[in-house]
């Protein structure tokens, strides 16, 4: 579906309405793009990750600190690699998780090959309902995200919010990420703290 | 080899907080007494890639969960898990079905690779074959635990 909202448009939306108490888990583009935009303690950047595997790590963090709200960043790649975690998400009992879905048709970190869901053949909004999600939004274009986040995220969970972006090949954040075990430290440390 | 009782009676004195599983079907007789322990909670996954990050998430939280799978899951899932075990380090612990391996004459690729591929990822696992060495689950839980290393415990089956 055509969209003319960038990755870092889509992002600096969560950023801007950023609330307290909130774990951000990005992934594959999104971990690339959001460090360069923003720095958080309760911000947790997949990298080094596996695909498909964002999804089930925030479900994980989710269910060990339920008063926490877990927002996890995936790419439409990495959930056609994982499907089957939406059933795993809405099986569990976690209530305190949002899955941001960014939908831009391609493999936006190897160079924008087209994916299998490229040709807009996927209703990630029928699927995230079929596999028991009750909470679905769709937004196209970074106006109405903007203005849809600040009720979405008052209402029951787990959320899922499908939004197509535009394709870009997403850059490694160079010097902007510690190594993992300090960021995990950190990371783990911010839990404690907040 | 083990009852769903004694199972959930040993991930109980060891703390385990979280069973994440698919399981197979001798692990899967054990569903009802892991189900109802109150100080365990059972997470199903779909794929046992999912396991793994699961289990992750539920370590950076403070959990102390297990991964339950099959050998044949093990291998399905080993880029998750060489994500969780070797990029971010984690110490996280699995007990793992060895699919045929009571069967003497069974040529099953799961029994034939289970020790190669645990050998060449570098997991420090114990094989439990016999009922005498059960107490190898807790002590073999035990030691990764204090060298805060991931491990892995192997129970034979007798089944595909």
């Amino acid at each position: 579906m055509a969209s003319n909202m960038t990755t870092v448009e889509a992002l600096q939306v969560l950023i801007d309405q950023r609330r307290d108490k909130q774990i951000v888990i990005t992934n594959q583009g999104s971990s690339r793009e959001w460090p360069k935009l923003a720095e958080h303690p309760l911000d947790f950047h997949f990298l080094p990750s596996a695909m498909g595997a964002a999804i089930p790590l925030g479900l994980g963090l989710a269910l060990a600190k339920p008063d926490y709200e877990v927002i996890v960043i995936s790419g439409d790649g990495s959930l056609l690699m994982n499907m089957g975690t939406l059933a795993t998400v809405t099986a569990s009992s976690a209530s305190n998780l949002s899955i941001i879905l960014l939908d831009s048709g391609v493999y936006a970190v190897t160079g924008c090959q087209r994916n299998a869901g490229s040709s807009g053949n996927v209703d990630y909004a029928g699927l995230a309902r079929a596999t028991g999600f009750e909470n679905v939004s769709h937004f196209t274009d970074e106006s109405s995200w903007r203005n849809g986040l600040s009720d979405l995220l008052t209402s029951a969970g787990p959320r899922f919010v499908w939004l197509n972006v535009t394709a870009e090949h997403h850059t490694l954040p160079l010097g902007k990420l510690a190594p993992i075990e300090q960021r995990l430290t950190e990371f783990q440390s911010a839990l404690g703290d907040s | 080899m083990f009852t769903g009782s004694e199972i959930t009676e040993i991930l109980s004195e060891l703390g385990i907080t979280d069973v994440v599983w698919l399981p197979d079907s001798e692990m899967g007789k054990w569903e009802s007494s892991l189900e109802s322990a109150d100080e365990l909670r059972l997470i199903r996954v779909c794929r046992e890639g999912e396991a793994w990050a699961v289990a992750a998430g539920l370590l950076l939280g403070g959990q102390t969960p297990v991964v339950m799978i099959q050998t044949t899951g093990l291998f399905e899932s080993s880029d998750s898990m060489r994500n969780v075990l070797f990029d971010l380090h984690l110490p996280i612990f699995a007990i793992v079905g060895a699919r045929s391996w009571l069967m003497p004459d069974s040529n099953d690729s799961a029994k034939t690779f289970t020790e190669p591929f645990l050998k060449s990822w570098q997991i420090d696992y114990r094989l439990i074959e016999a009922v005498e060495q059960k107490p190898m689950l807790a002590n073999h839980f035990r030691h990764c635990q204090e060298k805060n290393q991931p491990g892995l415990v192997l129970i034979a089956e007798s089944s595909i």
